[in-house]
C-alpha cells in the first residue's frame, strides 16, 4: 500500500513538472506582460528596465523556468507583475474561494445522496421521473446561467421585497465591516449563501445521477435479495446492506469531481464579483502574469493528483476486495 | 406488414427488452434495429431529439433567409417583444431573435467539431494505448494524466487570448477545446479495449492472420463504438458549455460575431429591466444543451439495456 502511494506521488510529481514547463511556456509565449507599460510614452526608460529585471524579461526561457523553479523548492512563489509576492495573495485568495467551495461541497454531497436515494427508492414512479428531469437541467445548465439567473430573479425581488440587503450579490463581503468575526458574521452569511447555492445546483446533479445508479445496481445484487430472503428489516437492508455498498463509487466519484468544483468556484466568483482565487487567476492570465498562473496551476494541480491518489485509497479502503500494489 | 408472418415477428420482439432483461437472447432484431427501436420509444429521448432537430432546421432556415440580421442595427432600440421582432431588440436596434439563432449555430459548430476531435482523437490514442498496453499505454496515460492536471481553464483562456483577435475565431476555438476534450473518451476506449482483447473473437482472428489494424478497426472499435457515441454527444454539450462559458468571460467568439453566451454576458446587466435580452438566449442555450443531454441519455439507454432496469 504504501509503495503503492509513494509511486503515484512520484509519478505525480513528474506530470505535474511536466505541466509546470508546458504553462510557463504557453504564459511567456503569449505576449510582453509589460506590453501596457512600453506603449505609454510617459513611462521612464529606467522604470521599464527595472520591471524587465524583475521579471527576468531578457533572460532566456529556460533560465527564467530555473529561477521561477529553485524559488518554488524554498517555498517562494516569486512575486506577480505588481510586485507584490505571489505567496501572499494566493493564500489570501484561497481563503475567500475555500469558503465557498467547501460549504458546497457538503452541502451538494448531503443533497446529491439524499436525491439519488429518493429517485432510486421511487423507481420509476412519478417522483423518480420528476427529479431525474430536474437533475438533468441542472446538469446542463452552465454555472454562469445558475448564477445570474438566481442573482436577478431571486436575489433583487427579495431585496426590494424587505428594502434592504438580504441577500448580498457583489463581493465576498462589505468592504466597510467592522467589528470581530462574530460581529461580521450576518455580512458573511449574506454574501456566501447566493454563490453557495449556485455551486451546489452545479455540482450536485451528476452525483445524484450517479448515487442513483448505484443505488439501482447495488438494490438489484444477490446479496440484497438475499437479506430480504432473509427476513431483515427493510431499514436495516437499506442502511446495513444498500448504502453502504452504494456509497464506495460515489466516494471516489465525488473526489475526483473536486477539481471540477474549484473550476466552477472561478466562474461562480466571476458572476459575483467575488474576490478570491478566480479573480486572481483571471487577472494573472490577462496579465500575462507567469507567476500568478503558474502559483494557480501547481495549487489545483496538486489538488487533481492528491484528490486522485485519495479517491483510489478510500476505494480500497471502502472496498476490502481491492487490493494495491500487486498484479 | 401484409404478410402474417411479419405480425408475429412484431409482436416477438415487442417484448424483446423484457426478454433481455431476464438475460434471454432473443434475435428478433439485427443489433442496431433494437438499439434504434428502443431509443424511438424513450419518450425523454426523442424529445430531446426533436428539439434538437427543430432547433437547428429554425436556426438553419431563418439564418440563411434574413443572412445579415443579426448585426442589422437598426433605431428600435430596445423595444420589448413585439410581432415584428418576436424576442425584442437591444441596444443599438439589433433583433434578438436572428442574434440567438444565429448563436444556436454557432454554439452547434463548435460542439460538433470538437465532439468530432475528441472521438478521433481520443480513439486514437485509447486503441493504441489499450491494444498495445505496455510501456506505449503507460506513456500515453501519463500523457492523459498530464492534460487532466492542466486546469482546463488555464489553457482555454491562454489559448482564447491568442485567437480572440483573429477574424472567424469560432473554428480555432472548437480546435482548442477538441484538443482538450478528448481524453476522457481516450480513457474510455483503452479500458473497453483492455477487456475486449482478451476475449476468444480477437484471438481466432489473430490466429487467423489478422493485422493489428484489421483487428483494432474491424473488431474492437465496432465493439467499443456504443460507448464512444454516448460519449460524442455528451462532449457535444459539454463543449456547448465550454464554449458558453468562454464567451461569458469575454474570451470565447467576439463581437459583431455572436454565440448564446456572449449574447448572456451583454444581457446579464439589464436583465431585470430589459428581461428579453437575458432570458431568451439563456433559454435557448438551456434548451440547446438539455436537448443534447436526453439524446446523450436516450443513447446510453438504448446501447445498454440492462443499465437502469432493475426489479426488486
Amino acid at each position: 500500500m504504501i509503495t503503492y502511494i509513494l509511486r503515484r506521488l512520484a509519478v505525480g510529481v513528474v506530470v505535474l513538472l511536466f505541466a509546470t514547463v508546458l504553462v510557463f511556456v504557453l504564459v511567456a509565449e503569449s505576449g510582453n506582460p509589460i506590453g501596457a507599460l512600453l506603449a505609454n510614452p510617459h513611462i521612464p526608460r529606467s522604470v521599464i528596465r527595472l520591471k524587465e529585471l524583475q521579471l527576468h524579461l531578457n533572460d532566456p526561457m529556460w533560465q527564467r523556468y530555473w529561477i521561477w523553479f529553485s524559488h518554488v523548492l524554498r517555498g517562494d512563489f516569486g512575486v506577480s507583475n505588481n510586485g507584490l509576492a505571489v505567496r501572499h495573495q494566493l493564500e489570501i485568495h484561497l481563503f475567500v474561494t475555500l469558503r465557498m467551495v467547501i460549504l458546497s461541497t457538503v452541502l451538494s454531497i448531503f443533497l446529491a445522496i439524499t436525491v439519488g436515494l429518493i429517485s432510486a427508492l421511487r423507481y420509476d414512479t412519478i417522483v423518480d421521473r420528476g427529479v431525474s428531469v430536474v437533475n438533468f437541467l441542472f446538469l446542463s445548465v452552465p454555472v454562469f446561467v445558475v448564477g445570474l439567473v438566481l442573482k436577478t430573479f431571486v436575489a433583487v425581488p427579495i431585496d426590494q421585497h424587505f428594502h434592504r440587503v438580504v441577500l448580498a450579490t457583489a463581493g465576498e463581503q462589505n468592504p466597510l465591516a467592522t467589528g470581530n468575526f462574530f460581529q461580521r458574521l450576518p455580512d458573511y452569511a449574506s454574501h456566501t449563501i447566493l454563490p453557495t447555492i449556485t455551486l451546489v445546483l452545479a455540482t450536485y446533479a451528476s452525483w445524484a445521477i450517479y448515487q442513483r445508479s448505484t443505488l439501482l445496481d447495488v438494490m438489484d445484487s444477490d446479496y440484497v435479495r438475499l437479506a430480504r430472503a432473509k427476513g431483515i428489516s427493510p431499514r436495516r437492508v437499506l442502511l446495513r446492506h444498500i448504502l453502504r455498498n452504494a456509497l464506495i463509487p460515489v466516494t471516489t466519484v465525488i473526489a475526483l469531481d473536486f477539481a471540477g468544483v474549484l473550476g466552477g468556484a472561478v466562474i461562480t466568483e466571476t458572476v459575483y464579483g467575488w474576490n478570491g482565487l478566480g479573480r486572481f487567476f483571471l487577472d494573472g492570465v490577462n496579465n500575462l502574469d507567469v507567476n500568478v498562473t503558474l502559483a494557480y496551476l501547481l495549487l489545483t494541480a496538486v489538488i487533481v493528483i492528491v484528490f486522485n491518489l485519495m479517491a483510489d485509497i478510500a476505494y480500497g479502503v471502502l472496498d476490502p476486495r481491492i487490493r494495491y500494489g500487486k498484479r | 406488414m401484409s404478410e402474417p408472418g411479419v405480425n408475429e415477428f412484431e409482436a416477438m420482439t415487442v417484448s424483446a427488452d423484457d426478454a433481455a432483461t431476464q438475460g434471454m437472447a432473443l434475435e428478433a432484431r439485427g443489433q442496431w434495429a433494437s438499439v434504434l427501436h428502443r431509443f424511438v420509444r424513450n419518450i425523454q429521448a426523442m424529445t430531446g431529439l426533436i428539439t434538437f432537430v427543430l432547433l437547428l432546421i429554425v436556426s438553419f432556415v431563418y439564418t440563411s433567409l434574413h443572412a445579415s440580421a443579426y448585426s442589422t442595427i437598426s433605431f428600435t432600440v430596445n423595444s420589448p417583444p413585439s410581432a415584428s421582432h418576436l424576442f425584442g431588440t437591444n441596444s443599438i436596434g439589433i433583433d434578438m431573435l436572428a442574434q440567438i439563432l444565429k448563436g444556436v449555430l454557432a454554439d452547434v459548430q463548435v460542439a460538433v467539431m470538437v465532439a468530432i476531435m475528441a472521438v478521433v482523437i481520443g480513439t486514437l490514442i485509447g486503441s493504441v494505448s489499450g491494444y498495445y498496453g505496455g510501456k506505449i499505454d503507460s506513456t500515453l496515460m501519463r500523457f492523459v494524466d498530464l492534460i487532466l492536471v492542466i486546469p482546463v481553464l488555464v489553457v482555454l483562456v491562454l489559448l482564447a487570448h491568442l485567437v480572440a483577435q483573429k477574424a472567424n475565431n469560432w473554428f480555432w476555438l472548437a480546435i482548442i477545446i477538441g484538443s482538450l476534450s478528448w481524453t476522457y473518451i481516450a480513457r474510455l476506449v483503452r479500458a473497453e479495449f483492455l477487456s475486449l482483447r482478451e476475449r476468444d473473437f480477437v484471438e481466432a482472428s489473430r490466429a487467423l492472420g489478422a493485422s493489428d489494424w484489421r483487428i483494432i478497426t474491424r473488431h474492437l472499435i465496432p465493439n467499443a463504438v456504443g460507448p464512444i457515441i454516448v460519449n460524442a454527444t455528451i462532449t457535444i454539450a459539454g463543449a456547448i458549455v465550454l464554449e458558453s462559458t468562454l464567451s461569458y468571460l469575454g474570451l470565447g467568439i467576439q463581437p459583431p460575431n455572436v454565440s448564446l453566451g456572449l449574447l448572456i454576458e451583454q444581457g446579464q446587466n439589464s436583465a431585470t429591466t430589459e428581461y428579453w435580452l437575458f432570458v431568451y438566449p439563456a433559454a435557448f442555450l438551456l434548451l440547446l444543451i438539455v436537448s443534447v443531454f436526453f439524446i446523450g441519455d436516450g443513447l446510453r439507454s438504448a446501447l445498454d439495456p440492462r443499465q437502469g432496469r432493475v426489479r426488486s
